[in-house]
């Protein structure tokens, strides 16, 4: 993602007011807004402006002004930030998780919070897919296989299992984890989902919970929102229930999973194999991870694509005009 | 695959007459049969059998007794082959492609081809959709950012693209073609093909040539039998046409693609990616390849998984069975 300038676009007649509504871009230094909002919003950012001032100054000097922001990748909302900020009234996140915004204190605050909505989920549901396919057919594994020049002086390695009449449990059947079903429905598995509430409209099997979907799983996905009640939802005893042939998929949250204890199951065999997009201390992978071939690795980017980047900056646009211009939130968080 | 050892069982009464019929295995030595068919038929297999005996001179000594033989891998049937068997009235293929049996010549001498049918379908239309996802969503360049530890060090490197709403071309709508069709529409893709023959049932558009077909395709997957006919059917033309963001997937036969230009589409950029299967002169694969990002290699497995060696060998126990008790074969070829 290449850097953008955030800086007033000067308008054609300087005489003309600058009627762009101002949004302050609250960012951790290695996150940049993939794309231009400028057209649109005035936007204020502390990393990228002057570079003496302090950001809590900053932000204190701007603090009147600024009733929205916008967060970028998981830089955190807590209430550090919005003491410093009185009036702010909306926070606009530009993802689906919402698990680095403190949702408690927005409410005390009366601050509404929106999130992705909907726009990345297919691109996830597809990289979730993916990494099964990879997984079940050792994909990345065959590459690897033909790029050492191993083809064929070693003996063909293991093969693949088919994934037709295969088991698969998702976490969570919200939008992401629906089109995940929708697909491999489509490749012959059997779906069976555990999710907050049972959802009656969905044609596939609930377990009320994560243990007795493991049990009768060849394969879990992780799909679910990251939650206090959701933190390494995938245990060690989930992982015993899976089994030796078991498959888990995360493209959730890292935290979602018990890291140090899938490891562990990995190395000694004890499940049968692992596709994740994400880790509980990003950027670092567990090393362990690396000589294992049937774990497919992937740096946090299962809803990246250019497509879903332009219906992202949609939903955030479409949200913040929205709270400008008091009309009802595009894809407001609900609070629990 | 282990070699499974071609000797005859001894029946516990010895006096007891072995009835199982006999049939010849004929392969390769770098392929063997890759289950046990023991049981029910004895077999002859002149590479695991003495090994001082020319192979010649084997079967023309067991010639009178072998009425069907069982190909294993592309080991060729050709007219030398078939002079020195002159009671065979059976080729049974373990594969789905015929392109190394001599369909003429079979004709000729009155001997019956069957193929593997659709068992490995499903397993080669999952194969087809994992190396599209993966070109398209960079999974294997992802896991080997991630394994050479660039992540974070280096920056983020290209996105993909979303796979909803791009037009997939289909080489060959047969029993594959139309697995990977299902598939793919799960995730939103819109399906047109070309085949020999238009198919009134299939709901997908239909183009009389490749080149149509290419021009109007953002993804060509290959799933047609290698001819005469369809010898490079995906030459320079249908590249061109194509165009610098398609993507070319072969689960077919290496054959099928003008290999060298190919390369060179790939390596000038005026094609987006590739995933490969199959290869011109297996298992030689262009090195040129190995340094690209956006072609993902496979040393031809598609077919392969447990489940489909017991579908494959199930079909040739049908149709050896049939052929056996002058039933009707189950998976005869066609001759054109």
């Amino acid at each position: 993602m290449s850097a953008r300038e955030n800086v007033n676009i000067p308008s054609g007649n300087e005489e003309e007011a600058d009627h762009r509504p101002l949004v302050l871009v609250h960012r951790l230094p290695r996150f940049v807004l993939p794309f231009d909002m400028r057209t649109t919003f005035r936007l204020l950012d502390p990393i990228s402006s002057a570079a003496d001032e302090p950001p809590q100054d900053f932000l204190s000097r701007h603090a009147p002004s600024i009733r929205a922001l916008i967060t970028v990748g998981p830089a955190p909302v807590n209430a550090d930030l919005l003491d410093l900020l009185p009036s702010v009234r909306l926070v606009v996140g530009s993802s689906a998780g919402v698990d680095h915004i403190d949702l408690n204190e927005c409410r005390r605050r009366g601050i509404a919070v929106t999130n992705a909505g909907s726009a990345f989920s297919e691109d996830v549901a597809d990289y979730a897919v993916a990494l099964l396919l990879d997984v079940f057919r050792r994909i990345s594994a065959a590459d690897r296989f033909v790029r050492s020049g191993s083809w064929p002086r070693k003996p063909e390695y293991p093969l693949g299992f088919k994934l037709g009449g295969k088991r698969v449990g998702i976490v969570g059947l919200g939008s992401i984890g629906s089109e995940v079903a929708k697909r491999l429905v489509a490749f012959g598995c059997r779906i069976a989902y555990n999710s907050r509430n049972k959802k009656p409209s969905a044609p596939y099997t609930y377990h009320a919970n994560v243990c007795d979907l493991a049990v009768n799983s060849d394969v879990i996905v992780v799909c679910c929102a990251l939650t206090k009640e959701t933190h390494h939802i995938i245990n060690k005893d989930v992982m015993t229930g899976l089994g030796k042939g078991g498959v888990i998929i995360n493209v959730g949250r890292g935290a979602l999973i018990d890291e140090k204890e899938l490891v562990q199951y990995l190395t000694r065999g004890e499940i049968g194999g692992a596709g994740l997009d994400l880790f509980e201390k990003e950027p670092d992978v567990p090393k362990e991870l690396f000589t294992l071939d049937n774990v497919v690795l992937s740096p946090h980017r299962a809803g990246l694509t250019t497509e879903s980047f332009e219906a992202v900056r949609e939903v955030i646009t479409a949200n913040l005009n929205a709270f400008f211009s008091n009309k009802p939130l595009l894809s407001p968080v609900q609070y629990e």
